[in-house]
């Protein structure tokens, strides 16, 4: 009852699956697909959300109880996300308003300047790589700085041909090791989902009885 | 003030607040990061009502008596159970709901992630390119064949694998920081023309 039904539900939905990638049967596209998959996964999912929501608001609650290092930031938490979700609920979503405002002035300039930061670790990444000095941290970064170049008015000036070059360096060799490595996670990812719908792989049901 | 202004000053201290952490962290950081992590969750939370709830559960339940979808949604709701010692295990369910859908991703995955790079990698070898590819491709796949002894000949081509990698590797790091120079030099044009331009 606790972990046998919900591994049936998993090996045989999983295998009516595998029959509606193959066969074109209205049983299986119409009636499985758009009339039970497609409206219960729809009105089962927003449930998830609310997970996320308790999740976070339990942990950031349980941390100012505790009084865990940096507790007092936890109240930051709580005030962009009551104050946001109120003024989505009762102001609207619609542009012009306080929700959208936020989302404008204060989300979206947060999360693309958290971004940009990863632009300086990166730089000094690369600076830790260069200095591993093997050949193939060369290559990489030669590799690196060909392409970087090429996506600059400076790269036009320092040679006209940096960006076949550059252009040729995605062609070829990367898609090649891309295509190796994609192949290669294919073959895994099958396999882990063949484990899961026989039932050999099982964490995703968490521990317990 | 201009209502305008005071929006971009809104922006530009959240950004300053963040890039301070260039320096070190500090006060106005953990702030404005705990901020955009709620601001975030509460955005996330007012559209997957408005986009998915009103649409798929209430009005369809509530407005077109579909009483059916009571079912998913009881189900849906079985997921909050996770935090309950006793109940815990009901959560299970929903869950093996959503795994169903890797049935799917065996004969799709075959076929997108196999079969079509594999056909890509096969097509009649007319240029010094292609042959560039299909050998690198080759030596990529054979790096990671660990049954054999990277050894004598066989090592030498298949160390040919890793430096096909390396170039791969050297490519997604330009584009990468590329990205983010150009979301950078996003932040600065905002500092410096829609922040300090509307100042002067």
């Amino acid at each position: 009852m606790k972990k046998t039904i919900p591994l049936l539900i998993v090996i045989v939905g999983g295998i009516i699956w595998v029959l509606w990638a193959f066969s074109p049967h209205y049983l299986l596209q119409e009636v499985f697909y758009n009339k039970f998959y497609l409206p219960w996964s729809y009105a089962s999912a927003p449930f998830a959300m609310l997970l996320g929501v308790m999740s976070l608001s339990m942990m950031h609650s349980n941390k100012i109880k505790r009084r865990a290092p940096k507790w007092q930031y936890s109240y930051f938490f709580f005030a962009g996300f009551i104050i946001t979700a109120l003024a989505g609920f009762i102001g609207g979503t619609q542009k012009g308003g306080v929700f959208m405002w936020m989302f404008e002035n204060m989300q979206m300039p947060m999360s693309a300047t958290m971004f940009s930061l990863l632009a300086f670790y990166m730089a000094s990444a690369a600076y830790k790589a260069f200095r591993a000095r093997s050949p193939e941290a060369t290559v990489l970064l030669v590799a690196a700085i060909v392409v970087m170049l090429a996506q600059v008015p400076l790269g036009m000036k320092i040679s006209k041909h940096l960006p076949t070059i550059s252009q040729w360096i995605l062609d070829v060799p990367n898609l090649a090791s891309k295509r190796g490595i994609m192949l290669g996670v294919g073959l895994g990812s099958v396999a882990t989902s063949l484990k899961i719908l026989l039932g050999i792989e099982r964490s995703y049901l968490g521990g317990g009885d | 003030m201009s209502f305008e202004m005071m929006s971009n000053l809104v922006g530009a201290f959240f950004t300053l607040c963040i890039f301070s952490f260039l320096y070190k962290d500090n006060p106005f950081y953990q702030m404005a990061e705990q901020l955009l992590v709620g601001i975030s969750l509460g955005y996330g939370l007012v559209l997957t009502y408005t986009r998915v709830f009103i649409p798929y559960v209430y009005q369809p339940i509530i407005l077109k008596h579909q009483w059916v979808l009571i079912f998913p949604a009881i189900l849906g709701m079985l997921y909050l159970l996770r935090f309950s010692r006793k109940l815990g295990w009901l959560s299970r369910y929903p869950i093996a709901f959503s795994m169903m859908a890797v049935g799917a991703s065996v004969p799709m995955g075959i076929h997108a992630t196999i079969l079509v790079q594999m056909r890509q990698a096969m097509v009649p070898i007319e240029t010094f390119n292609l042959f560039l590819i299909f050998i690198g491709t080759i030596a990529v796949l054979l790096y990671f064949f660990f049954s054999k002894a990277h050894t004598g000949v066989y090592g030498k081509f298949v160390d040919f694998g890793k430096w096909y990698m390396m170039i791969g590797f050297g490519a997604s790091f330009g584009l990468t920081v590329m990205a983010r120079i150009s979301l950078l030099i996003g932040r600065i044009q905002f500092l410096v023309n829609d922040v300090l331009g509307l100042l002067k």
